[in-house]
């Protein structure tokens, strides 16, 4: 039995991988799997998998549109998805869970109707937006695109060289201009945990909202937005434990009852003729058409599995294993970590570069001992930039990830230094 | 999983010791070309000295396969006559495409045989293109430029 994170939590690294049998699968050449690209999607355990499944063998039907038996079955299952992930986050109301497909268009999503709202939220010319160099793609692409539609100005915080937020300019940065604040809550490439509290604080007393990207951070550490005090989360089920094809935007009621819609179609009307229509109350106003059902239902269970194991424990065993890797990573000759160097403050995504070898080639390396990890630039083009990188191998790690397969990935790259003669 | 078959010593040589490399003048077209998805980037030069590629000079940032091809394809298409070195470049790309199923011919491709292996890595493919698809490219360019000229 390993216990990574102490005995008195109880948590037990075997006893979860248990739940996930892709864990025990071998690869090419019998090699057994060791999966560090959890950042990248997380695996799912049998008991998600399980109740897809039964959802869709027992109580498939569409939702809310069905008034049969089964109709009934699948908009309480549905719903009663919703009700898990509101509770998960620590929603005050059901009602401020969106379900999108994934994070990205929980963030287009936001970016979308901020540009398109009229009152005090609206963000048009003269306004700004304020971003960050450590971003995925996916939080700076949309506000571009709203910064372009609109000509409002993006504005960015800096990144030091130890990978951390540049803070040192907060209030000429978010000021009076300011209409909206977007920010990841972990990196997923330098593995950075942002100090939301500031920008929060500094966003709020000039009247701008604030969007977490918590993509990264949802599925690690415990959330309650109920104090976080951000006006939107934006996360995806896929890097939960939770099926793809579903993401959530959490938002402020109040917020999202002043926004206008965002697709337009089915479910997310009042009453509609061939001259107008009329919209519903949210969350339905910003899930038109036919819904990620059996999705919802897969995020509800998964939800209650991470509830199961405990968000602390998972946490606890992230902050581990990140010390127990960056320890191992950096007795490699000429690897050199792209982000915070100890762990603190700092979530269970590392990237790196080894002098002498492409990313690609360690990763292939690395591929052919059956180690999964992910090289590029992972989606944050402008972060590799500031660290004057092309690319990065990067390993990520989860609840279910050992000190074994830890001491693996750092003889794999010993051995592709090896294999390539540096 | 067969490494040594993916990079063979010739490819990993060619990797220490890329040849042609660098930015030179003249040329009558350069490109850019990216892989989205992994980032590997080339500028990429042609000269043309009437029918005759007088230079390829590139800037390539990538893996070894990528880098490793735009050396070969510097050796294979340097000196050749347009109509030759585009057949180089179409036999090369008939390899590369071939999932491991084409035998490459050694006189048209020399070095470039190493790259058989890649042709069974699917995902490696494209970093094995890179260079010529950018070379076909820049050439296309420059034959129109001097044709306009």
């Amino acid at each position: 039995m390993t216990l990574v994170a102490g005995q008195e939590t109880g948590y037990d690294v075997a006893r979860i991988r248990e739940d996930f049998p892709v864990l025990a699968r071998r690869m090419a050449d019998d090699k057994a799997l060791v999966y560090l690209d959890s950042a990248n999607t997380s695996h799912k355990p049998q008991q998600v998998v399980d109740a897809i499944a039964d959802h869709y063998l027992l109580h498939n039907a569409n939702v809310a549109r069905a008034m049969h038996q089964l109709g009934a079955e699948a908009s309480e299952a549905f719903e009663t998805g919703r009700d898990k992930v509101a509770a998960f986050i620590g929603a005050p109301s059901r009602d401020e869970v969106v379900f999108t497909k994934n994070a990205s268009e929980a963030l287009n999503l936001v970016a979308r109707v901020l540009g398109d709202a009229t009152g005090e939220h609206a963000v048009g010319a003269g306004d700004e937006i304020v971003i960050t160099e450590m971003e995925h793609h996916s939080n700076i692409v949309p506000w571009q695109q709203l910064r372009d539609r609109n000509g409002a100005t993006l504005r960015w915080f800096g990144v030091t060289d130890e990978g951390r937020l540049d803070l040192s300019n907060l209030d000429e940065l978010v000021n009076e201009r300011t209409k909206v604040v977007s920010v990841t809550w972990v990196s997923n490439m330098l593995g950075t945990i942002n100090p939301l509290a500031p920008i929060i604080e500094r966003a709020h007393a000039v009247g701008a909202l604030v969007v977490v990207d918590g993509s990264q951070a949802v599925p690690q550490i415990p959330v309650d937005v109920s104090t976080l005090g951000a006006d939107f989360v934006a996360f995806t089920g896929h890097k939960m434990v939770g099926p793809t094809g579903i993401g959530v935007l959490w938002g402020r009621y109040d917020l999202l009852a002043q926004l206008p819609p965002f697709l337009g179609g089915g479910e997310m009307i009042e009453t509609v003729t061939m001259d107008r229509s009329t919209f519903a109350a949210p969350p339905s106003r910003f899930e038109a058409g036919t819904p990620p059902i059996a999705q919802a239902v897969g995020l509800g269970a998964a939800a209650d599995y991470l509830t199961a194991v405990g968000m602390e424990n998972v946490a606890a065993h992230e902050q581990a294993i990140t010390a127990y890797a960056l320890k191992g990573l950096q007795t490699v000759e000429g690897l050199r970590v792209v982000g915070p160097s100890e762990a603190v403050e700092r979530g269970g995504a590392i990237s790196f570069t080894v002098d002498g070898v492409h990313p690609h080639d360690v990763s292939q390396v690395l591929d052919s001992l059956g180690i999964a990890v992910r090289a590029g630039h992972h989606c944050a083009k402008p972060a590799h930039l500031r660290f004057g990188v092309q690319s990065t191998t990067r390993a990520s790690f989860y609840l279910y990830t050992t000190e074994a397969e830890i001491d693996a990935l750092v003889d794999g790259i010993e051995r592709t230094r090896r294999f390539f003669k540096v | 999983m067969d490494l040594e078959a993916l990079y063979q010593e010739i490819i990993l040589d060619h990797y220490k010791s890329p040849h042609g490399a660098g930015l030179r003048e003249p040329f009558e077209a350069e490109v850019h070309h990216v892989n989205p998805t992994c980032g590997d980037e080339i500028t990429l030069r042609v000269h043309l000295d009437g029918d005759t590629v007088a230079d390829v000079s590139y800037d390539a940032l990538g893996c070894s396969i990528s880098q490793a091809s735009a050396s070969v394809l510097s050796d294979l298409v340097l000196g050749k006559p347009v109509e030759q070195a585009l057949a180089t470049q179409a036999e090369f790309q008939r390899l590369m495409q071939g999932r491991g199923t084409v035998e490459p011919d050694e006189e048209t491709l020399e070095d470039g045989i190493a790259f058989a292996g890649v042709a069974k890595f699917p995902a490696r493919v494209k970093c094995a293109l890179l260079p010529w698809m950018a070379w076909k490219d820049a050439t296309a360019q420059a034959a129109e430029t001097k044709e306009n000229a």
